[in-house]
């Protein structure tokens, strides 16, 4: 189910890329920004949770969930060079699987790593808060990266979508509608770690069996859907 | 023996018909698929391929399904026409990693690198690489496992004639070995040079198949058209209707010119200087009129 060598293509793409520049900017930011906030006013616990959970599992979760998860197999798709890695005898299955795990290991390390390092300079890992949003950011990696996979097989246009998902539902509809809270891999992952984190800085619209439910059947089932859509891939020609 | 075979295939794409009702079969030896841009070739060439699956008929390798079938790919070795690859690979990375995913090593990878001679060029960036080289590399990527069955989409487009002679030796060469090798021109004489065997397609139609002299008989039996403007029309106009290979000439008065139907088309290539000198008169067009392939291939048809 795993091919390194359509792992090391898929890396190279990923991170060869304009794009990727954005994976490094987010994270730098939100360090940035732990580090002029605690100077500022000191170790806050809430003002703590409020950043982790509002800009990094918030925005920066997802906007590097866009790039990583579509930009590991649309591009190619929209030039067509990925018909070298599918006119082998290779299953389609294999070739999403292994995007999908480079999807899920890039958006980790661009995510979780500096949560994890602006929540200790934050408050110093106080009420486990930093641990916890690490670990929520670990979860949501997993489905926004089988999200936008499937998206990029969907659509020409998954980076728009991706971004139309991430910033207008996640974040806006998120918070302000309730119904749509409850509907956010966000939420899902934020339930998930909300007995991590001591106090009740870390809350969310659905329980924690809910959540990680949810979270599995939207990972399967994008990843699933993602298989069949590169079975029936099609080249139209050039005329 | 590796065959592939087309039965009774149409392709639509919403209310446009791009392959309309073909049956053909595609075995040893070289087969060059002709037909004007927008035939419908590449459209063929992506179902023979396996990207593409047919509206209805089918489309097989040695009787197996070759649509959602990625084990053909064990015996096909597909040379697509768009440029993409991995760009920012160099051209060894590339090959090798499609040796990789046949299960094969960079000694694979290599001795396809030296068919196509691009090991001295191996450690540069894809990106670097002219429309030729892309193209040999392409190649080598198509190589690397060794296939019985070759499929080029429009393969000599963007190369310098040495590149286009050396790719046309190996393709030979493949053939003569017995594998099956498919490629699609829109250029007569491309095909005419490297393949016995022809398939013509025009408008998705399947227009004639079979030895390439025959279909060049077809295509130069023709009348030809040509638009001449000279001194004296008139006086070139009496003189060429004299002789045989003219089959009719019009005055054009709106475009002041003449209006030539040839017949035999050496004939009269050589007759009109000849007249024009022998009365004095001074030739300012001579313009063939019909020689675009869309008209030479509608000729086709109708024949």
């Amino acid at each position: 189910m795993y091919n390194p060598t359509v792992a090391r293509l898929t890396y190279r793409a990923l991170l060869g890329r304009r794009r990727a520049l954005i994976m490094f900017a987010l994270p730098a930011l939100l360090i940035i920004i732990a580090s002029v906030v605690r100077a500022l006013v000191g170790p806050d616990d809430d003002v703590a949770a409020e950043l982790l959970g509002g800009f990094a599992l918030g925005a920066m979760v997802p906007l590097i969930g866009v790039v990583a998860g579509t930009g590991a197999i649309a591009p190619e798709i929209d030039d067509s060079s990925i018909v070298y890695v599918l006119a082998k005898p290779i299953p389609r299955s294999t070739i999403i699987m292994t995007k999908l795990v480079v999807a899920i290991g890039v958006t980790m390390a661009f995510s979780a790593i500096p949560t994890l390092i602006a929540g200790y300079i934050l408050n110093n890992n106080s009420q486990q808060l930093a641990a916890a949003y690490a670990i929520a950011t670990l979860i949501a990696s997993i489905a926004y990266a089988a999200v936008f996979l499937l998206l990029g097989t969907v659509t020409k246009h998954a980076v728009v979508f991706g971004l139309v998902y991430a910033l207008v539902w996640e974040a806006l509809f998120g918070s302000l509608v309730p119904g749509a809270r409850a509907l956010s891999i966000q939420q899902w992952a934020q339930a998930v770690v909300e007995k991590v984190g001591r106090g009740d800085f870390i809350t969310s619209e659905v329980s924690t069996a809910t959540g990680a439910v949810l979270l599995v059947v939207v990972t399967v089932a994008a990843t699933w859907y993602a298989m069949r859509r590169l079975r029936v891939l099609t080249l139209a020609g050039e005329e | 023996m590796t065959a592939i075979q087309i039965d009774r295939v149409s392709r639509w794409f919403g209310n446009v018909v791009a392959v309309n009702d073909i049956t053909m079969t595609i075995g040893p030896g070289v087969t060059g698929l002709l037909g004007p841009n927008g035939a419908g070739k590449s459209t063929l060439i992506n179902m023979m391929a396996g990207f593409l699956p047919p509206s209805s008929g089918s489309v097989t390798l040695d009787g197996a399904p070759i649509w959602r079938n990625e084990q053909v790919y064990k015996a096909i070795g597909l040379v697509p026409e768009r440029e993409a690859m991995y760009d920012f690979l160099t051209g060894k990375d590339f090959v090798i990693a499609n040796a990789e995913l046949h299960g094969l090593g960079a000694a694979a990878a290599q001795k396809a690198l030296a068919t196509v001679e691009m090991e001295y060029a191996q450690d540069r960036k894809i990106s670097t690489y002219s429309k030729g080289m892309r193209q040999r590399v392409k190649m080598a990527s198509a190589l690397v496992h060794e296939p019985s069955v070759l499929l080029l989409d429009e393969p000599f487009n963007g190369m310098d004639p040495r590149q286009r002679m050396h790719l046309m030796d190996l393709l030979r060469q493949m053939g003569a070995e017995g594998r099956t090798v498919l490629f699609s021109s829109h250029i007569l004489e491309e095909v005419e040079q490297l393949a016995a065997h022809i398939e013509v397609i025009v408008a998705g139609r399947h227009a004639a198949s079979g030895d390439f002299r025959k279909i060049r008989r077809l295509m130069t039996d023709r009348p030809h058209r040509y638009l001449v403007r000279s001194s004296d029309d008139r006086a070139l106009a009496a003189a060429l209707i004299a002789d045989a290979s003219t089959a009719g000439i019009e005055l054009d008065w709106t475009e002041k010119a003449l209006r030539i139907q040839a017949i035999d088309f050496t004939r009269f290539t050589e007759l009109l200087p000849r007249v024009a000198r022998e009365h004095g008169i001074r030739l300012y067009t001579v313009q063939p009129s019909d020689e675009s392939l869309e008209s030479v291939f509608s000729y086709l048809v109708a024949a």
